[in-house]
């Protein structure tokens, strides 16, 4: 059995513009040990459907009005407050992209990680505060004794986020969720992070839903990639299958408009006309019909199932077929 | 003219507009409430000279810090530099006051990187793109500038009747547009692009990197891109300059730098940007540049990069390499290459 299994998970947000429909019926599953990436834009419901694994949705105005999250053979979405309080931080780590404001800052960074291991694992102050040592360790720190006594605003964002991570394996979670958790950092930075993140999930075992914006920076560390558009998964296969067999014209004009530091420049580039659609006002067609240059009249009635179009490579597209025969014809 | 011209980024004269040279920009840290002090200086910029010719987009990278965007605001008068002259068309910036400094306020322009902020929240958008007009006494006739807005909208492929709406109502990739329009509508020749698509998605920073290269081309405009995006700035400048805490550490034509970078640091850099192909990604070798960038208070002695760098020897710490030509038109600061 899967360690995650989110099946038709819905998330609105009711405003008075309208429900939006955030995350709209999305399922997947994470096995142990695994890497899953979300990709999407701004507005998809990535970050959404993350945070709603842990009932994180602000209530009002968010919701979570359907479907199932199995986790270690419970349902999520049927714990009361108290019990989903001990799968967070214990079960599940989360890191957050803005580590300027994930941090409390008024308690110091040693205060901070030894807090979750006192209240989830009952450790002495004593063997929390070596616990916490050995996680500043762990995840790169120098000199720990002294860092655990200063407070975030002593540290730079990539050390700041070295202790998110700290925080998030202190309890030793079977899943870490990271919401972009390189977007604010520099690219060195980035890389450092990235590979340490890498390293600490393949070492512990720790499975890991990566939440991002940025096709590259999945491309090296994710055993299976969904792509988001407007609350629902429209491709899903593993990064090999995505980046190099895409299957939906949406995925196939992420990777055409970005331009790629390792080649050089041929063309002007070819981007995906027009704007996302208004999730308030979707009508049950194919949610990326007004901009595909793909669309047929099929695609106005219905919003077409996610498919197989491989082993484990699934799209959501009428004419994934063509599409896979018209790219064999290019190359 | 050389194969820039048959490179795809449109042509570049040899014609010089902006000359800078020996640029230092030092921001004084303070001490005290009543008795101020000044304890110490960041070293935003430390002394840096480049050129940009006519119709040419030089880019200028680095991360966090770097001094990349200080620069910009240098060339645009936005800060009095410390030190060092920037020449447009051969004329001294810095002393410039009054009718003479708003005479050339207008031919230089910025578009900023936060679409959010950079618009007045309170103005219609005609009144956003139509102020500057006004206020540079361009077009004085009310209904002929709202005619001009309404031209500009569309050049910025946005509906002429967005003149009436608020920035509120608008996506960030619209609101971009906007940022642009009000920069066209001064006829400038020079426009310092400040992180102008980094808070764009890619979808919509696709369309607005089109755009912009449309404009330069339609109104033989130059730019000043100033980014942290390595692989934008690849596809849409002509050559680059690679900044490291105030110092220029590399400069070259695009593909020369990409394909032939010679500094450690933008060897790291480059190194570092994630490529979106799975399995590209899982061949490179990803040597992970060590350790932070200092702080530029206090700089490393000799040169800056030497505490992160892996070629490092032991003059490196005692002297500042000089920024040298080692190929035409190839500069490099550092001593080991």
């Amino acid at each position: 059995m899967a360690l995650l299994e989110i099946d038709e998970l819905k998330t609105q947000f009711f405003t008075s513009a309208g429900t939006v429909l955030a995350v709209d019926g999305i399922s997947y599953t994470v096995e142990e040990g695994e890497t899953v990436a979300v990709v999407g834009e701004s507005g998809c419901g990535k970050s959404v459907s993350a945070l709603s694994i842990l009932r994180l949705v602000a209530d009002p105005p968010g919701r979570i009005v359907g479907g199932r999250i199995g986790f270690m053979g419970r349902n999520l979405l049927e714990l009361s407050d108290r019990e989903i309080r001990e799968v967070r931080g214990r079960h599940i780590g989360i890191i957050f992209q803005e580590p300027m404001t994930s941090l409390n800052p008024v308690l110091s960074i040693g205060t901070q990680l030894t807090e979750t291991v006192v209240h989830h694992l009952g450790y002495s102050e004593q063997k929390a505060a070596s616990r916490a040592l050995e996680l500043m360790e762990m995840v790169g720190i120098s000199d720990p004794p002294r860092r655990l006594e200063q407070y975030p605003h002593h540290l730079s964002g990539g050390m700041r986020q070295r202790v998110m991570i700290a925080m998030a394996l202190a309890c030793e979670p079977k899943l870490i969720i990271a919401d972009e958790p390189t977007t604010a950092l520099d690219v060195t930075i980035q890389a450092q992070i990235l590979e340490l993140m890498k390293n600490l999930t393949r070492e512990l075992g720790v499975a890991m839903i990566i939440i991002t914006h940025n096709l590259g920076v999945v491309a090296r560390y994710a055993d299976r990639v969904n792509v988001m558009y407007a609350g629902k998964i429209i491709e899903t296969g593993t990064a090999e299958d995505v980046y190099h067999r895409p299957r939906h014209p949406y995925t196939l004009a992420l990777l055409n408009s970005v331009p790629r530091v390792d080649q050089q420049r041929s063309a002007k580039l070819d981007p995906v006309e027009g704007q996302p659609p208004d999730l308030t006002r979707l009508d049950g067609s194919c949610s990326f019909r007004p901009r595909c240059r793909f669309a047929q009249e099929e695609c106005a009635q219905a919003f077409p199932e996610l498919a197989y179009v491989g082993d484990g490579h699934r799209a959501a597209c009428f004419r994934s077929q063509e599409i896979a025969a018209g790219l064999e014809q290019v190359a | 003219m050389n194969d820039i011209a048959t490179s795809h980024r449109g042509t570049v004269s040899d014609d010089v507009l902006i000359s800078v040279d020996g640029l230092k920009m030092h921001f004084p840290v303070t001490e005290g409430v009543v008795l101020r002090r000044v304890v110490a200086h960041v070293k935003a910029v430390d002394g840096i000279n480049f050129e940009i010719r006519r119709g040419e987009t030089l880019g200028l990278v680095g991360e966090s810090g770097c001094g990349k965007t200080t620069t910009g605001r240098c060339i645009l008068q936005l800060e009095r530099p410390t030190a060092g002259s920037i020449l447009f068309e051969g004329r001294e910036l810095s002393g410039l006051k009054g009718d003479e400094l708003r005479a050339i306020r207008r031919r230089i322009q910025v578009i900023f990187q936060d679409p959010y902020s950079s618009l007045n929240p309170r103005l219609k958008i005609g009144e956003i793109i139509g102020e500057p007009i006004r206020v540079h006494g361009l077009i004085p006739d009310k209904a002929k500038r709202d005619q001009r807005v309404r031209e500009l909208l569309a050049v910025c492929g946005l509906n002429p009747a967005f003149a009436d709406r608020y920035p509120h109502e608008m996506s960030g990739g619209q609101r971009q547009r906007v940022g642009i329009a009000r920069a066209l509508g001064l006829e400038p020749d020079f426009i310092v692009c400040d992180e102008a698509v980094s808070a764009l998605d890619v979808s919509i920073q696709a369309q607005v990197i089109n755009l912009l290269e449309d404009l330069r081309d339609e109104f033989d405009l130059t730019y000043l891109f100033i980014s942290h995006d390595l692989s934008v700035v690849r596809h849409i400048c002509h050559r680059v300059a690679v900044m490291y805490l105030g110092k220029m550490v590399e400069l070259a034509e695009t593909d020369e730098l990409f394909d032939n970078p010679k500094h450690p640091y933008t060897r790291a850099l480059l190194e570092a940007v994630p490529i979106p192909d799975p399995v590209i990604e899982q061949a490179r070798a990803h040597q992970i540049i060590k350790g932070e960038i200092p702080s530029p208070i206090n700089p490393p002695s000799g040169c800056v990069f030497h505490p992160r760098c892996d070629i490092v020897v032991e003059g490196c710490p005692k002297a500042v390499p000089a920024f040298r030509e080692v190929k035409p038109g190839h500069w490099v600061a550092c001593t080991e290459v």
